[in-house]
């Protein structure tokens, strides 16, 4: 069986294919703004911005620093927690052999947003500015959340897919109740946990994507490289633990990985959903069931997916700006929808 | 010669319930032996336990090694699984699906190379599937399918094939078909096989040994015509049959005497004190 193209892997030329439009997206996304930019003004100054890299511009000093300071984060921050939101859910969907999972399943939402909550609440935080205390609270709610669920969901039958689902549910309801009741008590924090809730790339600088950068390489990094043995946990446990793999632990380091980067994406850009269903299922369509060939596609092409979404949200109703989340539902929903109606979910 | 699997005083537990055993077998290099029993007997659980995959006290040595002192990739490459009714993933080819069992001999991180393209090849052709390797699994008959589960498991290269009801999807033709390749292979490529089996007829025409299992216990153990017997299937499987030779084979009969709804005989209480849930096998 000598094929010229391997079975499983991604094609190099699909690779290819994939980095060029996410490439081509963020161009795009740093030119187009209130203040439209040619793009060689933004190759230059991005060039001149290199290291050992000199470029000769006359671009006007405020136009370098918007491309600079401003849309360049936020274009890098929406790449990355694209990135890591696409690879989250493909590798929950894999882990738990359930094609509706998504980065969220355990209940890394709802921990989120009850400490997101907690800290404007009760600490009198504000969202104004880049807060690092309402991020770390984002990102320590997220993590107890999933903890909870894993500990909850480990006890009946020693972790099986359908166990830790239901205690992700139980969990994210619990934490729900707890956020209502902290909302109801404090009316002036409603208005800013929801604009969190909604995304809130708007106000992302170099910060943000410090913070998030080092755990989003990880977390992808350890999903793409599980790739292989997803493939054979999707077979079911018992023939993945005939082929070699351990079950067991394969399933807790793939969800401490994609946990880790789901709640580092969260805590600096809020609830975007849909990201980990569409763009997965969307490669599934073009490149089938094999986990080698749609994780590391997905790393890619969450890229350009959630750039794409951030660029309507500011341009279409500009000068407002839509939410992010708002953008990614009316995008997904549909798509999600179509996806049901030609089975290809029902049968994934 | 070292027997291919050597058990003795093998327990499965799950919390307080004992699932299978104290169980002693011993299974020769290139046998068959089939696994009878009536539902919830520990069929699967015997199974999963020899393959590794059932955490078990006691011993079990495959080819004179401690199953426990392999490690998993050792095992896999030496042992072969097939599910009862194996979860293939849509949209997956049979030769994607085939090349899944060559991950036991990979490295972390390697790619499949020109011998384990070799070795898919080779399979496929053995089972008849090799005009078949890029249509997608899901599209094939029952027989196509558990074809292509054997063909995955046997891409491992393994010594010892385990098979949990290789045949309770088929009809009858797919039966004997699935079966009589099984017993070619078992030949051609010298594996030994263990599979449970619901068909008692079948389960005495293929196997070499008989082991019938009821309540996790050894009932009998042994040719078929000392395991198959009239009380044996009354005592354990509740069931009334006659068991009979013909063409020099046993053949299970079942019998209803006419005008006698229930001439059906109450099956021996369970000889075990603690509660029997087994909803495995």
């Amino acid at each position: 069986m000598t094929s010229a193209r391997h079975p499983t892997r991604p094609p190099a030329s699909w690779l290819a294919a994939a980095a060029a439009a996410a490439l081509a997206v963020l161009a795009a996304a740093v030119a187009i703004g209130p203040i439209s930019l040619p793009f060689s003004d933004v190759a230059a100054v991005l060039a001149d911005r290199l290291p050992l890299v000199s470029v000769d511009h006359d671009v006007a000093p405020v136009a370098a620093a918007i491309i600079t300071e401003v849309r360049l984060p936020r274009v890098i921050l929406a790449g990355l927690v694209g990135s890591v939101l696409a690879t989250a859910g493909t590798a929950f969907q894999a882990t738990f052999r359930n094609p509706l999972a998504d980065p969220y399943l355990l209940g890394a939402a709802g921990g989120a947003g009850l400490g997101v909550t907690v800290a404007l609440t009760e600490t009198g935080g504000s969202l104004g500015t880049a807060n690092l205390g309402v991020t770390m609270a984002a990102f320590a709610g997220a993590l107890l959340a999933v903890a909870l669920a894993y500990a909850l969901g480990s006890s009946a039958e020693g972790r099986s897919g359908a166990s830790l689902i239901l205690a992700g549910v139980a969990v994210a309801a619990l934490f729900a109740a707890l956020q209502t009741l902290l909302l109801q008590r404090d009316d002036e924090a409603v208005r800013d946990v929801y604009a969190w809730l909604l995304g809130r790339l708007n106000v992302a600088g170099w910060d943000e994507v410090r913070l998030l950068a080092p755990s989003a390489a990880l977390a992808i990094g350890a999903m793409v490289v599980a790739a292989r043995r997803l493939d054979l946990l999707a077979l079911g446990d018992d023939e993945a633990e005939s082929l070699g793999v351990n079950a067991a632990r394969l399933r807790l380091g793939v969800i401490v990985a994609a946990t880790l980067g789901t709640a580092a994406a969260v805590a600096v850009s809020g609830l975007i959903g849909f990201v980990g269903i569409v763009v997965p299922h969307a490669i599934r369509l073009r490149a089938g069931p094999s986990y080698r060939r749609i994780l590391p596609l997905a790393a890619i092409l969450g890229v350009p997916f959630l750039c794409g979404a951030d660029l309507l949200a500011r341009t279409l109703l500009a000068p407002a700006e839509i939410p992010i989340g708002v953008v990614t539902a009316v995008v997904g929903a549909p798509f999600f929808l179509a996806l049901l109606r030609t089975n290809r979910v029902g049968r994934a | 010669m070292r027997p291919a699997v050597y058990a003795t005083d093998l327990r499965v537990v799950a919390g307080d319930a004992t699932l299978l055993g104290p169980v002693a077998l011993t299974v020769g290099a290139g046998d068959w032996v089939n696994v009878i029993g009536p539902n919830g007997a520990g069929k699967t659980t015997l199974l999963r336990a020899l393959g590794g995959l059932a955490d078990f006290s006691g011993r079990v040595d495959h080819h004179g090694k401690p199953l426990k002192a392999l490690s998993r990739r050792k095992r896999a490459r030496s042992i072969g699984f097939v599910a009862q009714s194996p979860a293939i993933p849509p949209g997956l080819t049979i030769e994607q699906y085939v090349l899944f069992g060559r991950a036991p001999h990979l490295r972390p991180l390697a790619s499949e190379g020109p011998r384990d393209f070799e070795v898919v090849a080779r399979t496929l052709a053995q089972l008849g599937l090799a005009g078949l390797s890029e249509r997608e699994v899901q599209t094939l008959s029952g027989g196509e399918r558990q074809r292509t589960a054997l063909a995955r498991a046997l891409a491992q290269e393994p010594r010892l094939l385990l098979l949990d009801e290789p045949t309770s999807a088929l009809d009858i033709g797919h039966q004997q078909e699935v079966l009589e390749l099984v017993d070619r292979l078992r030949r051609d490529i010298k594996i030994t096989v263990i599979s449970t089996m619901h068909d008692l007829t079948l389960a005495a025409r293929y196997g070499d040994h008989l082991v019938m299992l009821a309540a996790g216990q050894v009932i009998a153990s042994g040719p078929p015509v000392q395991v198959l017997t009239g009380p044996h299937l009354a005592a354990h499987y509740g069931a009334c049959v006659d068991v009979i030779t013909h063409r020099g084979q046993l053949v299970v009969v079942p019998i209803r005497e006419d005008g006698e709804p229930s001439s059906v005989p109450a099956r021996q209480p369970l000889p075990r004190p603690k509660e029997h849930r087994n909803a495995r096998t």
